[in-house]
């Protein structure tokens, strides 16, 4: 078991003939997930890779049967792609594209409401289930399947995170790469939820960033709900308030959204925070051992 | 992207938001002509920086003849302004608002936010005007009622009255309200507003609505379709290294430390500051190159990170996924021959690539000192700082 995607997930990329979607579907298809078309209008009836090329994602769905979609569309075109992965009736839709408008963003989320696609990012890496599928952007060579579930609203942080479980010997389920923008798809809490229910996730590591109250929010869900240990990591520490750290949803504004509060919140909902980015593996290590997991998520 | 409270107010003109009359003047004279022009009997001299604040600062007089028009101009033309919003070294007063005059009743809070909660856009008024609201909000939070807004609709009529009415505006002017307020949501969302506060709004004897100050701030990702709200930055109020940054699509903020730094992806960029600091050490910027980064990119980061004298050192902390280490690695070798570094440089490189990265460096014949995580890159480049 594992969240969101497993092996039989069958993707389409939208935006396939851009050369970073290139790049990245080759990759795709070489760790192995199942890249069934593409869609670029205009380009449909040729192929890319061997793969076909649609003008409609509705006619790629129709034509392959693909139930998730990672869209690279350009930001001033991609609020529109995202609505057409969700027409099409995608269980998944995946937006790797960073800088959308918030306004594009806000009608996305309406257009959404009641509709079955479950939307993840934009402005995210993406998610993988180790071994089985990867969508998204993330190198896949780090990750190794096994129990532990990663959730970030970074997707270097979570390249970080889930690199050091590798080493240490500890496996993932799936991570989950929610993105770094204010409004988005997915939440914390979501993900949370689907690592609650899943029974092949054992512990998850979280990793939040100053902005917002996300974080704290998915605290206070993890000390009512989560019967699975759940660490943590706050990035922006030393972050200045009042200066958008790079992510658009990475600011502290009036006094709102530091990592010190947060850290504070999820301590007290009984989240171990690392103290560094460096230790967030010895950091889950340690809290597996004393919850007695250790020798269940250690897989290789 | 930040504007000055002069265009954000010819924004709202162009929209139908009442505003007070008043032109913009970058001299004496032109300030003096200004309220010729508008003939009022009071006339507010208003510096315009991108800081809140000014008036406690001494920045904004009220002249009741053309002479002290020309006192007050020349008294704050050239002067620089140090307000909470500013930082102690204040900012220097470039240009002036010139205003009518008008006579204050009531003053109240309006403003338009993204609420994160519930994906929305949502007002916020309050009673409290001429008050910082976050003041307002940990002091007397109920006073600050909110009405989110569905994108569908828009703001509605009878949101407005209810916020209208909630705030105490009396009921002969709750009309002229509703009206400023809906002209202020189509502003917000026509012109891609991130942010839209008018503090105060007042009422007049005149029986008037007008927004007394207004500060807008638009997104950035929306600029592309925003062209003519591009043209009005101003340049004199960014930091220089920001603004040669933003013109490589570099994600950069300046700091007070010597570690320069850079790094992909916003939330590693933050990690890696908090990772040095936590090694006693000082960063000196925040640096994303982002995922589609060049080696022209890389060079240009480079340059930046360089032309701030405190740098003593550079960490490069790159876990690629949409960004290559190859690329990356490229560029490091071309910026450091294009600039002949002298400073140390330690470089950490990982994820997608990787190898191809490594031997870029190795081969280069470069003085790059590696490192294999970031903690041992930030170790040792607090090291050879020192």
């Amino acid at each position: 078991m594992s969240v969101f995607i497993n092996k039989d997930t069958k993707v389409i990329v939208q935006g396939i003939t851009g050369s970073t979607a290139l790049f990245h579907t080759k990759q795709m298809v070489e760790y192995g997930t199942q890249i069934v078309g593409g869609v670029t209008p205009g380009k449909g009836g040729t192929e890319v890779e061997g793969i076909p090329v649609f003008n409609t994602v509705s006619e790629a769905v129709e034509k392959t049967g693909a139930n998730a979609s990672v869209i690279y569309v350009p930001a001033p075109f991609a609020a529109d792609a995202i609505m057409e992965a969700t027409d099409a009736e995608m269980d998944l839709a995946i937006c790797i594209t960073e800088h959308i408008p918030v306004l594009d963003m806000i009608k996305v989320k309406r257009y959404m409401e009641g509709r079955k696609t479950r939307l993840v990012g934009p402005n995210c890496p993406g998610v993988i289930t180790p071994d089985e599928c990867k969508i998204g952007i993330m190198p896949g060579y780090i990750h190794k399947k096994g129990h532990v579930g990663v959730v970030s609203r970074s997707g270097t942080l979570t390249y970080e995170a889930v690199h050091q479980l590798s080493e240490a010997g500890i496996g993932q389920s799936t991570a989950v790469g929610i993105g770094g923008d204010p409004v988005n798809g997915t939440d914390f809490i979501d993900v949370l939820k689907a690592f609650n229910e899943d029974d092949d996730t054992e512990a998850v590591i979280m990793i939040g960033e100053i902005g917002g109250t996300a974080e704290e929010e998915a605290a206070e869900w993890v000390k009512a709900n989560m019967n699975k240990p759940v660490v943590g990591f706050i990035g922006g520490r030393t972050a200045p308030p009042g200066k958008r750290m790079g992510h658009a949803g990475a600011i502290i504004s009036g006094g709102k959204g530091t990592a010190d509060e947060k850290i504070r919140v999820m301590n007290e909902c009984g989240i171990q925070v690392a103290e560094t980015p460096s230790v967030m593996g010895e950091t889950l290590i340690e809290v597996l051992k004393n919850e007695n997991l250790f020798d269940k998520c250690k897989t290789h | 992207m930040n504007i000055h409270e002069y265009q954000g107010k010819q924004i709202m003109r162009d929209f139908g938001v009442s505003v007070p009359n008043g032109y913009v003047a970058y001299t004496v004279d032109e300030a003096v002509e200004a309220a010729e022009k508008l003939g009022s009997s009071v006339t507010v001299v208003k510096a315009q920086i991108h800081a809140g604040g000014r008036g406690k600062a001494g920045g904004v007089k009220i002249a009741k003849n053309l002479d002290e028009v020309r006192t007050y101009a020349d008294e704050i033309l050239g002067s620089t302004l140090v307000t909470h919003q500013t930082g102690p070294e204040g900012k220097e007063v470039k240009r002036l608002l010139i205003e009518e005059g008008c006579d204050i009743q009531s003053e109240y809070y309006v403003g338009l936010v993204l609420d994160r909660a519930t994906s929305r856009v949502t007002m916020m008024a309050s009673e409290e005007g001429g008050t910082e609201i976050e003041e307002v909000a940990s002091e007397t939070p109920e006073k600050i009622f909110k009405e989110v807004i569905d994108p569908v609709t828009g703001l509605t009529p009878f949101q407005a009255r209810r916020l209208a009415f909630n705030i105490n505006i009396p009921k002969e002017a709750v009309g002229k309200a509703v009206k400023f307020m809906l002209g202020l949501y189509d502003v917000f969302v026509k012109k891609d507003c991130s942010v839209a506060e008018i503090n105060p709004l007042v009422t007049t004897g005149d029986g008037d609505v007008l927004a007394l100050d207004t500060k807008l701030n638009f997104d950035d990702n929306a600029l592309f379709r925003q062209k003519d709200i591009m043209e009005l930055r101003d340049l004199d109020e960014e930091d220089p290294k920001e603004v040669e940054a933003s013109k490589y699509d570099l994600s950069y903020i300046a700091l007070d430390g010597n570690i320069g730094c850079m790094v992909n992806g916003a939330g590693l960029a933050m990690a890696t500051m908090d990772t040095i600091k936590h090694y006693s050490g000082d960063p000196a910027n925040f640096l994303d190159v982002g995922g589609g980064a060049t080696t022209e990119k890389v060079t240009e980061a480079f340059k930046i990170i360089l032309s701030d004298d405190n740098v003593k050192g550079i960490f490069v902390n790159i876990f690629g996924g949409i960004m290559k280490c190859d690329v990356i690695a490229e560029g490091v070798v071309e910026a450091t021959k294009q600039i002949g570094l002298t400073l140390p440089l330690v470089v950490r490189l990982e994820g997608t690539n990787v190898e191809d990265g490594k031997k870029i460096l190795d081969e280069s014949g470069l003085n790059i000192t590696s490192a294999d995580s970031m903690a041992e890159g930030a170790q040792k480049i607090v090291e050879l700082v020192k």
